[in-house]
């Protein structure tokens, strides 16, 4: 609901209008970047104001300094139209500023209530019922049911940020900050985490929501503020926002990202066909495992097809990648690749044989952070020639190697040498792109392969996967962003709960169809 | 035969299993409580050994078992307050740290000893026991279990106490936390040094008193080294019990009746050599980790100092 | 230089790094002589003298490495891998136990050499094979290795003192102890040095190690292993099998140890023999950061100190186990500094 225009006439209006907290001119900076510049922007009570930037742009930092975790080089900081500090997060708290960080900060080993009452001073008594009855009161507030005695780690990624905003406003506080929250959430959770957002807001608190989706800003956003590069390039306020037509609001957004004459480039187009009419590269037949969490999958890639798999988060995508790639061992079902049955084969062997798998967990799985990029990228090849020889290790073939792949794959680096785990994000995926491909696999499985990637990243790693395809591999795009599924594949299959319920053809009523698939598996 | 099953016998046998348990129940809790927060501490050792020392010297110094006892503790604090500043406060490694003060507190408390008794070679007084009113009238149990010193009464109430205190206090969830997943105490606005600085300091009054114990009423005297790998022991005990004070008494009366039995074994007759009878303690939690070991259940941040914003 | 391990800080700033908190303890140790009205300049005179200066006591230095390094080329091999073995100690006496147990047999029965590779290769067998069970536990239901290494050290303990009270022991000697290997078939010397060949294997062992380690595909995989399981399992590594191979290379290593400590030196193993050397070279192995060449450095500083410390301490009538204090300051020195100047280089 947005706010009233034209000047407050009576008191109460006019504190109504006050900012519950303003920033003005706030400077951070860190060893080689001026993460915010001379940043300013209120938040008002009753108002969802959305901060919109690319990775890099300064979001995160901006909500650091918010929550009390960094201090601002610079600038100040008012709330309540009081100047104040916000030097430890228990400040924050104090000031009555809640926030949800993008990552869990649940401890999973403790209950939901146990997780409520963290933060007590440590000679009071527990307090228990107390802690049940507000409970009950902020779950009323937001219009949701939690169960008390629930460990959290248990809880869908959905219901455990249903708690993490719960905690935020625990102690009445009247700010809500939000970190990028639909990041890990199902289209089912998106909805009712903005149903929250609007109800919050309904109750007069002030809600910051920062995002780098431009539709969800749309959908919740009364006011917009645009961050890059780690100044603000525009603000726009609630009047001009409803005013505006969503396709308006977003192209004049994108303007404000990317400099006049972006939104065009940001729309995505369908790729062409490149199918090989030759026979099937990949069959799975009836392929179940991890306990259930895969049942009786069933299909096949030809060369040069892109197959996508859509889905809801954690309906065994993950598992169908891992058991592909040999990291899970099938229960039952068989897997063929170029007609050879590799059900049984490690996850080596059918490297050896022409799998690609590019997994979603770059730092966890894909890359050992503190070594060199171009380890890293001989990673699957420890041992093979030419870099290593009996046994010994070649460096400057190693060195040689990676220098090419920076290069054609356009890492962002000052050199080989350095640790991955120093990149951005978006050039650790450009390198495992590059690692992945560059042994011209005829099988190419890639998981969320754009997930926390800018808009220049995002394109360059699709237009990836079409030139593979065009090559002829036979690629698995296995994603949860459905404009992207429905860009690049040939055929979407849909996971719902384990099992593959449906395969669309892409088309005009492909989006549709995928869409009621994932969510009712009907 | 018939002389294992005397009343004597079965006294003497309860009460050294007593005896032999007690330290590894006092350093084991302290020593789970640590863990609880997230730190290993490889130093119990050295802090049981100060225990030991100081609390042999104030007793014998100041005529007081209780005074012995309180300076124990204080002792085993001092070197957890080593630890603390090194590995909580600043984030050194706390393996190498707690080696470390392992190894000096051996030194140091030989040099002590040597200097000041080495000449000498006092002995404590025997114990002052406390028989419970009433409950020390069973026969067997009687005169073992419920005639003891207080410390060891003290111990037994730990357990339930500590119990409660884990489950039921803001003391106990920030302990979780703190092992568990510390960024999310620091996010509530609790200072996870704070919380892991009060563990260990705890952990070395236990530990302390654990060693004062094993001194002034296990042995009488104090021998250089005499704990004897017994904080490892007490490590180990803590990591199995998965969090629960009562394993760690299950544990530590498995080590003390193991002990206890050779002596026993060998009056009765039985010639089974005490090498392998001193093995079965070890051998049964190498059982118990085979049978039941697949999920230790080791709180996630153990051994890892905190940073704050860290990536 | 490799490509695949991190380059050092400049050789001359790790130097400083690795003396400036060795003066530092030195110094709070000579207070602490002072203190107890010993002269701390006579002290470590003493301690150079016995240990450095003086040709004989150099050797019994270079003679106390052999063990030491074996060990730390064993903490080397598990600690990158990720994997901790503490249980050296018990895999290095019961190798001992079993190599001088059949010593003076195979040696009176074969020609030298080839009974001196059979008792080599016993003993790591041994050692190996005493690793085996947490290797298992470790692998297939991934139990915490420092628990049940550890439970092991004290099996092996008891275990070893059982056989030499029986099966092992010497009927002719009244104290419990293995038959004793004269001092002529012993691991021959260097010249007329007390420097025996087992000192030139150890260092031979542990240079080796560090080749490996840094240079080839399979200290890489172990790396791997060690830094991030999961990237191994997903790297299409055999973490099962590497995790076996680690274990019983490591243990094996100990197990040299022990073997080099008996037919090089002793000759015989008492019942209640403990030397405990594997805590002693935890920490050197962490503060020389897993580097081969820099683990020599900090286990030679430490045989020094041994060797010089027990003469020195001695002649200050004090009790051996002070070099213990000394030890302890320079291992927390070492770390502080370690951690100031990383700090300050960030």
């Amino acid at each position: 609901m947005p706010e009233g225009t034209g000047a407050a006439t009576t008191e109460a209006d006019r504190r109504l209008d006050s900012p519950l907290v303003r920033l003005s001119g706030i400077t951070r900076r860190f060893p080689g970047v001026l993460a915010n510049n001379d940043v300013s922007f209120d938040i008002r009570p009753g108002e969802v104001h959305a901060l919109l930037g690319e990775n890099g742009a300064g979001k995160s930092t901006l909500i650091a300094i918010l929550s009390g975790v960094l201090q601002p080089d610079a600038g100040r900081i008012e709330v309540g139209g009081r100047r104040v500090r916000i030097g430890s997060p228990r400040d924050a708290i104090r000031l009555g500023i809640g926030t949800v960080y993008q990552h869990s900060t649940l401890v999973p080993t403790l209950t939901v209530v146990q997780n409520l009452m963290l933060g007590q001073r440590w000679w009071r008594p527990l307090g228990r019922a107390a802690a049940l009855a507000r409970l009950e009161e902020v779950s009323a507030l937001l219009g949701v049911r939690v169960e008390p005695d629930a460990l959290a780690g248990t809880l869908s990624l959905g219901q455990q940020q249903q708690v993490e905003i719960i905690k935020a406003l625990w102690r009445g506080e009247r700010v809500l900050v939000l970190d990028e929250p639909t990041s890990m959430l199902t289209p089912q959770g998106v909805e009712e985490l903005g149903q929250v957002i609007a109800r919050l807001a309904a109750q007069g608190f002030g809600i910051v929501f920062v995002s780098h989706k431009l539709q969800e800003v749309l959908a919740f956003g009364h006011r917009v503020t645009v961050l890059k590069l780690g100044r603000k390039v525009g603000e726009i306020p609630p009047e001009r926002l409803s005013a505006l037509s969503p396709a308006a609001a977003t192209a004049e957004i994108v303007d404000l990202m990317f400099g006049r004459g972006a939104s065009d480039a940001a729309a995505p187009r369908r790729r062409r066909s490149s199918i090989r009419p030759s026979a099937p590269l990949l069959e799975v037949e009836g392929l179940s495992a991890g306990n259930g969490a895969l049942a009786d999958v069933t299909f096949a890639i030809r060369p040069g097809e892109v197959f996508g798999i859509a889905g809801v988060d954690g309906n065994g995508q993950k598992q169908l990648a891992e058991a592909l790639a040999g990291q899970l061992p099938a229960d039952a079902g068989r897997i063929t690749l170029g007609g050879q049955d590799i059900t049984t084969l490690s996850v080596a062997r059918r490297r050896a044989l022409g799998l690609s798998y590019l997994t979603d967990d770059r730092l966890g799985e894909g890359t050992v952070g503190s070594f060199s990029i171009g380890t890293n990228l001989v990673l699957k090849r420890v041992g093979e020639r030419p870099f290593w020889e009996a046994g010994f290790e070649r460096p400057a073939r190693i060195t040689d190697h990676a220098r090419e792949m920076i290069a054609s794959y356009d890492v962002r680096t000052p050199g080989p040498e350095v640790p991955i785990a120093n990149l951005s994000g978006g050039n650790v995926q450009k390198a495992l792109f590059g690692r992945e491909l560059a042994q011209a696999p005829k099988l190419f499985i890639t998981n969320k392969p754009t997930y926390g990637l800018d808009v220049a990243n995002i394109r360059a790693a699709r237009d990836r996967i079409s030139a593979a395809a065009a090559d002829g591999v036979a690629c698995l795009l296995i994603s949860t962003e459905l404009d992207e599924l429905l860009e690049l594949s040939d055929r979407v299959g849909v996971m719902y709960r384990g099992r593959l319920v449906g395969v669309v053809e892409n088309g005009p009523d492909a989006e549709r169809a995928i869409g009621r698939l994932m969510v009712s598996g009907a | 035969m018939e002389a294992l099953f005397t009343n004597a016998f079965l006294i003497a046998f309860v009460t050294g299993t007593i005896a032999a348990s007690l330290p590894l129940l006092l350093a084991g809790l302290g020593e789970q409580m640590s863990e609880k927060s997230g730190v290993l501490n490889l130093g119990l050792e050295g802090m049981m050994l100060v225990g030991a020392f100081c609390g042999f010297a104030a007793a014998l110094e100041s005529g007081s078992f209780l005074i012995g006892f309180l300076a124990g503790m204080a002792g085993g604090m001092a070197v957890a307050a080593m630890m603390a500043a090194l590995c909580v406060a600043w984030p050194l490694n706390q393996i190498v740290i707690g080696i470390a003060l392992t190894l000096g507190m051996q030194g140091a408390t030989s040099l002590a000893h040597h200097v000041l008794y080495s000449q000498s070679f006092p002995r404590l007084p025997r114990q002052p026991e406390l028989p419970l009113p009433l409950l020390s009238q069973i026969p067997v149990l009687g005169p073992s279990i419920f005639t003891q010193n207080p410390v060891v009464y003290l111990a037994f109430l730990l357990i339930p106490a500590m119990a409660w205190l884990y489950r039921s206090t803001n003391i106990g969830l920030n302990l979780a936390a703190a092992g568990s997943k510390p960024a999310a105490l620091d996010l509530a606005g609790v200072s996870v040094t704070t919380t892991r600085v009060c563990a260990v300091l705890a952990t070395g009054a236990l530990g302390g008193l654990g060693g004062a114990y094993m001194a002034n009423i296990g042995a009488g005297l104090f021998v250089p080294f005499m704990t004897g790998g017994a904080g490892f022991m007490a490590i180990v005990l803590a990591m199995l019990a998965r969090g629960r004070p009562s394993w760690v008494l299950g544990g530590a009366l498995l080590v003390g009746f193991a002990s206890s039995i050779t002596t026993a074994l060998q009056v009765a007759g039985f010639n089974i050599p005490t090498d392998l009878v001193l093995m079965l303690p070890f051998g049964t939690i190498m059982l118990v980790l085979m049978l039941f070991g697949r999920r230790a259940g080791l709180p996630a941040a153990l051994g890892l100092p905190y940073h704050r914003g860290a990536r | 230089m490799s490509a695949t391990t991190a380059k050092p800080g400049a050789p001359v700033a790790a130097w400083l790094r690795a003396l400036l908190p060795l003066v530092l303890a030195l110094a709070i140790g000579a207070v602490i002589l002072a203190l107890l009205g010993r002269d701390p300049v006579l002290f470590y005179t003493n301690v150079l003298n016995r240990a450095v200066l003086n040709r004989s006591g150099l050797q019994e230095t270079l003679v106390l490495m052999a063990p030491l390094l074996l060990i730390a080329a064993s903490l080397i091999v598990c600690f990158r891998a990720g994997l901790w073995n503490l249980g050296v100690d018990g895999q290095f006496l019961l190798a001992a136990c079993f190599a001088s147990a059949f010593a003076a047999g195979w040696v009176a029965a074969l020609p030298y050499w080839p009974a001196m590779l059979l008792l080599f290769g016993l003993a790591a067998l041994v050692g190996a094979a005493w690793a085996m069970l947490p290797a298992f536990l470790k692998a297939q239901y991934g139990v915490n290795e420092i628990i049940s290494t550890l439970m092991m050290n004290f099996l092996g303990f008891g275990l070893s003192a059982f056989l030499i009270k029986t099966l092992f022991g010497d009927p002719e000697h009244p104290a419990p102890q293995t038959t004793m290997l004269e001092v002529a078939d012993r691991l021959p010397r260097i010249g007329d040095t007390l420097i025996h060949l087992g000192v030139v294997f150890a260092v031979a062992v542990i240079l080796a190690v560090h080749v490996v380690m840094t240079r080839t595909a399979f200290g890489l995989k172990l790396r791997i292993v060690g830094h991030n399981p999961r990237a191994a399992e997903h790297a299409g590594l055999n973490v099962r099998r590497l995790t076996f191979l680690v274990f019983a290379i490591s243990a094996a290593l100990a197990g040299l140890a022990g073997a080099v400590e008996v037919l090089g030196v002793r000759g015989v193993v008492r019942a209640d023999w403990h030397p405990g050397y594997g805590l002693l070279v935890v920490p050197l192995v962490f503060l020389a950061r897993f580097h081969g060449v820099a683990a020599i450095g900090f286990v030679f500083v430490f045989a020094v100190l041994s060797i010089g410390g027990e003469s020195a301490a001695r002649r200050a009538d004090l009790p051996n186990d002070f070099l213990l204090i000394m030890m302890s300051l320079i291992l927390v020195i070492l770390a502080v500094t370690d951690y100031v100047a990383s700090r300050a280089g960030r």
